[in-house]
């Protein structure tokens, strides 16, 4: 167990490090010029010398050659410095923390909604296999794949609006300061990204129990006359868990990076209203590290899964 | 000696064109086809199916509400809804079936050549498409359009079906790279290359044709993907610029200002939208069910 774990460590490095390569020198072929989107932005055309934008530049390490900042990003990374925002000047690490509160917690409410509503009715679709309920849970989860989660947000908001004049507010109220408050803002959201993913989770549940009870056990447990609603609950769907758990996981490490739109939509300042904008800016130490923070959770995400599997199936054994 | 005329009747089953069977066993994905078919036509004939030119600018109807001249209403500029969603499907198509040809074959190719030659290259192109996997997809899409920017041909952003195309490769790769890997183990290959054929010959006359039922669903499936990467795209600005009419552009921007005075802005292009990627998901299900039910997307 000790050696698959440090061996699945080992195997992350050249994979992350692949992802640095790619993104810092990708940003690098970038048309935009950072300092140039930052002064002549605002100024409105050639009003600033050439002296000031390479001040500008050698200021923001831009004038050195690609691999010395390369390696001084990376160097400053494996001391846990991730670089200032060429745009804010801010430290890197705090524009993302100050917002990863948000992101967190609208992905993990995801995640609750879509887990409570995809396990039964994954289950109930399969058990009652091309029933009118089967057939009528396979609509409401295809649709969820259709429906785009940013309209599904317009369409809330236009409802919440219409209805109880409610505006997506402008400040983010932390957990920690206003419970009721916070959760009243974030559950639309996290509904609006919750459909397509226990939809997506909802699919998985369904042909991963379609397939358990094809097994043997499952004939044996009838046949010694355990009940079906044991058969299923005890024997079925504890072990069509397992594929469930990996989209599931797959899925939250989505929504940490791919909120994107719909942050957009509910005018939440996350991960991913952050990393548009530092792109719109040209913000290359910004995109950089946040996409190899993305990456990394994505990586770990999917380390976590491999060590569930072992949890929920004994019958798996690393070496 | 009578001799009693014997005769027998029997009845050949009648040979049914598959796209017909399709339609039979599946009616749901036929429905799907049907609404898919539907779409290309008002797209293909967009000048005619119309009821307005989609740019026209009318500052004296802003804003109305659907009506009998305007069935779902104009937007900001006065211009009419129902005629640009119906362009819009022009958009949608184009992008998503290009994307979706080009990040399949690419894959595709990537997979099959990955398979088939295995040993170290196999595990240097395993190696990229693992970094290109751990990026999200819509992370990945905005990092492309940002480094390529815009680059229009005949009216279609190039560099926007890139950006799409991009993500789907590793995911493509690595269903047609699984059903290749079985393939090559296959007796018939071995007796392929025991009579000398180049290695060409055998990807392309022994391999290829037997990873077309993973290909085709998949390039299905990625058509729905492409549409909603499109709209996503756009939505956010990144994607399709103005005028060209395009289902997310149509809910960015001024349609977030309108919400209570023209919720029409809103609700259709998103049920143009929907629809589309449902069409397409609906057809790409059943066609896995009917050609491979085993693979997983």
């Amino acid at each position: 167990m000790l050696r698959f774990v440090a061996h699945r460590i080992l195997l992350m490095i050249p994979t992350l490090l692949g992802v640095a390569v790619l993104v810092f020198f990708m940003l690098r072929l970038m048309p935009g010029d950072p300092v140039a989107t930052m002064l002549l932005g605002d100024a409105g055309g050639a009003n600033i010398s050439k002296e000031i934008l390479d001040a500008e530049r050698a200021r923001l390490g831009l004038d050195r050659p690609l691999y010395v900042q390369f390696f001084k990003w990376m160097g400053g990374i494996l001391q846990g410095d991730f670089g200032v925002s060429m745009w804010t000047g801010q430290p890197v690490a705090y524009e993302i923390a100050i917002r990863l509160e948000l992101s967190l917690q609208v992905a993990i409410m995801a995640t609750i909604l879509a887990v409570l509503l995809a396990l039964p009715l994954g289950t109930l679709s399969a058990i009652f296999k091309d029933s009118w309920i089967d057939q009528s849970i396979r609509v409401f989860s295809i649709a969820g794949l259709a429906v785009p989660s940013f309209w599904l947000g317009m369409i809330v908001i236009l409802l919440l609006l219409s209805y109880f004049s409610w505006i997506p507010p402008l400040t983010f109220t932390s957990l920690a300061d206003d419970p009721w408050e916070n959760l009243s803002q974030l559950i639309w959201p996290a509904m609006a990204v919750g459909y397509r993913y226990s939809a997506v989770s909802t699919r998985m549940m369904r042909s991963s129990i379609l397939e358990v009870l094809q097994e043997d056990y499952i004939r044996t447990a009838r046949a010694k006359g355990v009940m079906e609603r044991l058969v299923v609950a005890r024997h079925a769907m504890r072990n069509a868990l397992l594929p469930v758990v990996t989209v599931i996981g797959l899925e939250f490490a989505f929504l940490i990076g791919g909120l994107v739109v719909t942050e957009q939509v509910f005018n939440l300042n996350g991960i991913g209203r952050l990393f548009v904008q530092a792109v719109a800016r040209s913000d290359f130490t910004m995109i950089q590290s946040l996409v190899l923070l993305v990456s990394v959770f994505f990586v770990l995400i999917n380390f976590v899964i491999d060590l569930l599997y072992a949890f929920l199936d004994p019958r798996i054994r690393y070496r | 000696m009578n001799t009693a005329a014997i005769t027998i009747t029997y009845k050949v089953p009648a040979r049914r064109h598959p796209v017909l069977l399709f339609m039979t066993q599946q009616p749901l994905g036929a429905a799907g086809l049907v609404v898919i078919v539907l779409m290309g036509v008002c797209a293909a004939f967009a000048q005619w199916v119309s009821p307005y030119d989609p740019l026209t600018v009318d500052y004296g109807g802003m804003l109305a509400p659907p009506a009998a001249g305007h069935w779902l209403g104009t937007d900001s500029f006065g211009r009419d809804v129902l005629s640009r969603i119906i362009y819009g499907a022009r958009t949608a198509l184009a992008i998503g079936f290009i994307a979706s040809f080009l990040g399949c074959t690419a894959g595709a190719v990537i997979g099959v050549a990955s398979a088939y030659f295995g040993g170290k290259i196999d595990l240097f192109i395993q190696g990229v498409m693992d970094v290109l996997l751990s990026f999200p997809i819509i992370v990945l899409a905005i990092t492309v359009v940002a480094v390529l920017g815009n680059f229009v041909v005949l009216g279609i952003d190039v560099n926007l079906i890139i950006a799409i195309s991009v993500p789907m490769l590793p995911r493509v790769e690595r269903v047609v790279r699984a059903s290749a890997l079985a393939i090559r183990e296959l007796p018939y290959i071995d007796a392929a290359r025991a009579a000398g054929y180049s290695h060409t010959r055998i990807i392309f006359r022994h391999i290829v044709p037997n990873v077309t039922a993973p290909y085709l669903i998949l390039l299905t499936a990625f058509v729905a993907q492409a549409i909603l990467a499109e709209a996503s795209l756009s939505f956010l600005g990144l994607g399709v610029t103005e005028p060209t009419p395009s289902w997310g552009l149509m809910l960015s921007g001024a349609a977030a200002d309108f919400y209570q005075q023209a919720p029409w802005m809103i609700v259709y292009p998103g049920i143009a939208i929907s629809l589309g990627v449902f069409a397409f998901n609906l057809f790409g299900d059943s066609l896995r069910d009917w050609l491979d039910p085993k693979i997983k997307l």
